[in-house]
């Protein structure tokens, strides 16, 4: 274990590290440049992740082909979305909506948001996993509410309430599949070791199994946002500040996905066990339609993209559920291109509701007179999101939608006619916020255009040519789910 | 001496789903608390029963935190909130006290009929627990979404807790036990500052459409 460049733990434990000296640290400049030195401090560590041989897992942390593409895509969102949260507060300070000691608080649970999730996706022990999604929860609870406003401080406690009740529920789950494990592997810690689970679950009781995944899917389902779970995200999205929508969206939805998968992959080591494809298939479908539909009845503007999270994880959770290679490929391209088209989408309207004053889709309009570059950039993120060529997500919803039709017509029909309902909602609402005559107030805004444009840059590339050793890599990764 | 060990459990754990029962029909803020607290009482003694037997001291900590923070700090800090807010004394609920005992002991069937058949290979104790353990965990569930009140909400959730609680101590040797019941306490901490800070007194979904389209930010 000593041959390490980087030790894997450093991944979780810059961000926390860096959280302690924020939360000391008055000033806006030092702190906001602190926080973009500490993000990218993290990227780097998990990009030299990348360049290192696998190793032995141990009982805490694991690094292997399926979680390095969640951290290094995390980090990196992290990174830029600090860049971005910079401009942004800097703003927010300026016109008073944010207090210098708001602000010491906001960084600091940004870096700790950034462990807690980093810990998430390196953890090998469910118990660890649990803990560290129960740390980020907290975290963005707490930013949903810095701007103390009504509205701000119900979605908050929604968020709260409903997110407590999902990992409780994922901890009753997590309970169970200990108990299953127990009588197989032994006491202790051992029994809680997921590399260890997965080696000895063909051994493990398949209706504990079964009852354990129903409460683990439901309970990390919450955090998803899946539907029917998904109450809290809208008005978490709309109300916190938008490097936080940025950051949920993005990544924090990701990782519960990412604790689902692990789960399933648990599930499927054990064949007398429910194949849970056909739930999470159920369970994307109807966040898919059901978001496609409520697209159409949005006024919020963050609010409105909120929704469009639901629907993309909606088809990513399908994509994981039908399972195959083809499926898993065209799942994990798609979730690594809405993490950074949405991301990018959020960094957007962030400035634009800056520059407006206002979130209302109403009183937005003719963005691309008034502020060309970030009523371009809104244009180009809403197209790539609306999966039109030749951008990214084209492809990955491209390729689901066929080996669907190949696999269960059926589906695929309700799939693309999911897609093409919010397709509508986005043009609907994109041709009324980018064009027309302009209206209402224009401030100026100091924005910083180098996050949203890399990110669209990077969807852009990933439609027009996907390098081999990515395609190699996710291919490896997709035979991994099954 | 493996029958009275099995039997106090047995009578510990079925008294937490007792006292859940109890906490769905009260009708005043204060008597609720003072059942949240006899509930987590018995869950602290129940954790302090399963560390004696299963000859694991560190549960003791789980035991002490269940009786030091929520059988005393937590119903003494909600009550006074609740006298220094003003919040009305009385529980409003959504749904009548009967139909809801009548769907909490349909709850608390089903979790018997889930968890015993499909824990057939656990230890009898650990059964038990779970299945014990998933009825105060749904009758909790059950609580908050038949109140309106968001004191009471909370009531719910910290029943559910314990719930859990139970099942993590039943789960014979589970690892870091004492750091989630800890978590949870930091969670509850935050819940009931939250509580105090923001004044929050009602749930939101309130038959008025005006608030809830204030809520959604959707004004039309």
């Amino acid at each position: 274990m000593n041959h390490f460049i980087v030790p894997p733990q450093t991944v979780p434990l810059i961000p926390l590290g860096a959280a302690a000296l924020l939360a000391l640290l008055p000033g806006y400049r030092l702190t906001a440049r602190l926080n973009v030195v500490a993000t990218l401090a993290t990227l780097l560590a998990a990009l030299s992740l990348l360049f290192e041989p696998l190793r032995t897992p141990g009982p805490y942390l694991l690094v292997d082909d399926l979680n390095i593409v969640f951290i290094v895509l995390n980090t990196f969102v992290g990174f830029t979305t600090s860049v971005f949260s910079s401009s942004y507060v800097g703003h927010e300070l300026e016109i008073g909506r944010l207090t210098p000691r708001y602000l010491r608080f906001y960084h600091a649970m940004y870096q700790l948001l950034m462990a807690a999730m980093n810990a998430a996706l390196m953890a090998n022990n469910i118990g660890l996993m649990w803990v560290a999604i129960e740390v980020a929860t907290l975290t963005t609870v707490l930013m949903v509410g810095i701007y103390r406003t009504h509205e701000a401080l119900e979605a908050a406690w929604k968020y709260f309430i409903l997110g407590s009740v999902g990992i409780a529920l994922a901890l009753f789950g997590t309970i169970l599949v200990y108990v299953a494990a127990q009588p197989v592997i032994g006491e202790g810690l051992q029994a809680m070791v997921w590399t260890k689970l997965v080696a000895n679950a063909a051994y493990f009781d398949p209706a504990l199994l079964n009852v354990a995944f129903i409460f683990l899917l439901l309970g990390y389902g919450t955090k998803v946002g899946l539907a029917p779970l998904h109450a809290w995200l809208p008005d978490a999205h709309a109300e916190g500040p938008t490097p936080i929508s940025a950051v949920l969206s993005g990544l924090l939805l990701n990782v519960a996905l990412y604790a689902v998968l692990r789960f399933k992959m648990l599930m499927a080591a054990n064949a007398a066990a429910i194949t849970p494809g056909p739930l999470m298939v159920t369970m994307g479908l109807a966040s898919l339609l059901f978001a496609a539909f409520m697209l159409y009845r949005r006024r919020d503007i963050k609010r409105f993209f909120a929704y469009s999270s639901i629907e993309h994880m909606g088809i990513i959770t399908f994509a994981f559920g039908m399972g195959g290679t083809l499926a898993n490929f065209a799942g994990l391209l798609q979730m690594t291109l809405h993490s950074l088209t949405k991301s990018g989408i959020f960094f957007a309207v962030g400035h634009i509701a800056q520059a407006k004053s206002t979130q209302r889709i109403d009183d937005i309009a003719g963005l691309t007179e008034t502020h060309p570059w970030l009523g371009w950039g809104l244009v180009v993120g809403v197209v790539a999101i609306a999966g039109l060529p030749p951008l990214g997500i084209f492809m990955s919803e491209f390729l689901l939608v066929s080996s669907t039709f190949a696999r269960a017509p059926l589906l695929a029909i309700l799939l693309v006619l999911g897609l093409l309902v919010a397709f509508g909602a986005l043009f609907l609402r994109l041709n009324g916020i980018a064009f027309g005559e302009p209206r209402g107030v224009n401030h100026p805004v100091k924005a910083s255009y180098g996050p949203l444009f890399a990110h669209l840059a990077l969807v852009l590339a990933a439609g027009l040519y996907l390098p081999p050793l990515l395609v190699a890599w996710f291919q490896h990764v997709s035979q991994l789910l099954g | 001496m493996p029958n009275l060990a099995f039997d106090t459990a047995h009578l510990l754990a079925g008294g937490l789903v007792l006292i859940s029962f109890m906490l769905l029909y009260q009708d005043r803020l204060t008597s609720l608390l003072n059942v949240y607290a006899l509930h987590a009482l018995v869950l602290a003694l129940s954790v302090a029963w399963q560390a004696h037997l299963q000859n694991a001291p560190h549960l003791y900590v789980t035991a002490g935190l269940a009786l030091g923070f929520k059988a005393i700090i937590i119903p003494v800090a909600l009550r006074r909130i609740i006298e220094r807010l003003g919040i009305h004394r009385e529980i409003e609920t959504v749904v009548g006290i009967g139909p809801t005992m009548l769907a909490g002991m349909a709850l608390v069937g089903l979790s018997m009929v889930v968890m015993l058949r499909v824990t057939a290979a656990a230890t009898p104790i650990a059964r038990q627990d779970l299945a014990f353990a998933l009825a105060v965990v749904l009758l909790g569930l059950l609580m908050m979404v038949t109140r309106r009140n968001a004191v009471s909400q909370v009531v719910g959730f910290m029943s559910l807790e314990n719930g859990l609680n139970l099942a993590a101590t039943g789960a014979r040797g589970m690892p870091l036990v004492v750091e989630i019941s800890v978590a949870f306490s930091i969670l509850i901490a935050f819940i009931v500052i939250g509580i105090f800070l923001f004044r929050i007194r009602e749930r939101f979904d309130t038959v008025d459409i005006g608030a809830l389209d204030q809520a959604r930010g959707e004004h039309r």
